[in-house]
């Protein structure tokens, strides 16, 4: 039991981090909290990707001397996805953070339960 | 909101840093075969090295040196290169994007394909520092009445 | 509302823990994910592309078209935070 506990460790810490961006984003009432709550999502689905790929005794994904053998190296593929992904978060903070300028100018507020009374 | 601070110390060191801050953009961009990098890397930190002009600076001083009318004619260079040699590689008889067909004077297959790949992470990396600039400045010029054309 | 979220947050994270035991471990070289391509893509390399850093040569030669689609995703965004930011001047 013990042993289980240990040796998935990892998991645990993306488990936690996955859960507070979670949190931040359905708890938190300005708006700018709730985009900061995302990021850290997206932030542990990223790190947990790359923690796949590893392998004991691999190196680094360059090619060193001698024939390349498969399991002398780690995983290169999620490393290139994760590539992608932290683009598309990039992508994404900048324009809601566009967004969130032109709400600004609009109601004067970034509170969530202000604007919504503004609304009705 | 970015004003002009009468401060010797940061104008100084940002006017010595920046030139090899920028140098080792481009070197970043070059060696994403032999290192770890490549063109989405190395555009980022040319970004950034624009973005570090316009915090010594402030605004109106970067306007002249980079408008945004360049900015968006880089951008758009950046993308048109990648699907340049995409079209390039389609007009020669193979696939979309398959680098083995470019016309380049060079000795064997691997080495062209080599070629192809460093040609589409400059495209990348100019399009990648374009676009960073422009989120920063679009951001940034909240206060002095928005972007303007 | 905020008892509400940390309890829907509180068994997301129960439900994602029940489901860690499938999971490979860490370190494992026979795990899912280094079995089908990426064996190919480590030993060819260097006789098919020119290039020793594996991640450059999987990015921008095999798997070049999602390389171009990430550009445009990245170039939409900035024509979309150049348009939302404008302000028309008389």
């Amino acid at each position: 039991m013990v042993d289980y506990l240990i040796s998935k460790y990892n998991y645990w810490v993306y488990i936690f981090l996955m859960m507070l961006g979670f949190y931040a984003m359905m708890g938190k009432r300005n708006l700018v909290k709730k985009l900061i709550g995302m990021n850290i999502f997206q932030t542990a689905i990223i790190l947990y990707y790359i923690s796949i790929g590893v392998k004991r005794g691999g190196t680094l994904p360059i090619f060193m001397e001698g024939a390349p053998r498969a399991a002398d190296y780690i995983n290169p593929l999620p490393h290139v996805l994760m590539l992608t992904a932290i683009v598309v978060s990039v992508s994404t903070t900048g324009v809601a953070l566009a967004v969130l300028l032109m709400i600004y100018r609009r109601y004067k507020t970034l509170e969530e339960n202000e604007i919504l009374k503004s609304i009705r | 909101m970015i004003v002009q601070y009468e401060n010797v110390i940061i104008k100084t060191i940002c006017r010595l840093l920046i030139p090899f801050i920028q140098l080792f953009a481009i070197y970043v961009i070059m060696h994403g075969h032999y290192s770890p990098g490549g063109g989405f890397q190395g555009g980022v930190i040319l970004g950034a090295s624009f973005i570090l002009l316009v915090i010594a600076y402030g605004l109106e001083e970067s306007r002249r040196r980079m408008s945004l009318k360049a900015l968006t004619i880089y951008a758009s260079v950046g993308l048109f290169i990648y699907s340049g040699i995409g079209a390039v590689c389609l007009l020669m008889g193979g696939n979309y994007l398959d680098y083995g067909r470019l016309p380049l004077p060079l000795s064997s297959i691997p080495t062209i394909r080599a070629m192809g790949i460093l040609g589409i992470e400059i495209g990348v990396g100019i399009g990648v520092m374009a676009i960073m600039i422009c989120i920063f400045l679009g951001i940034a010029s909240y206060e002095t009445g928005g972007e303007n054309g | 509302m905020k008892i509400f979220a940390f309890f829907v947050a509180l068994l997301t994270g129960g439900v994602l823990i029940y489901g860690v035991e499938d999971m490979p471990g860490w370190g494992d070289p026979n795990s899912a994910p280094s079995l089908h391509v990426s064996p190919r893509y480590i030993e060819k390399t260097i006789e098919e592309t020119d290039t020793p850093d594996m991640v450059t040569s999987v990015l921008a030669d095999y798997r070049g078209y999602d390389t171009l689609g990430e550009t445009t995703v990245i170039f939409t965004a900035g024509v979309a935070c150049l348009l939302l930011l404008r302000r028309d001047n008389q």
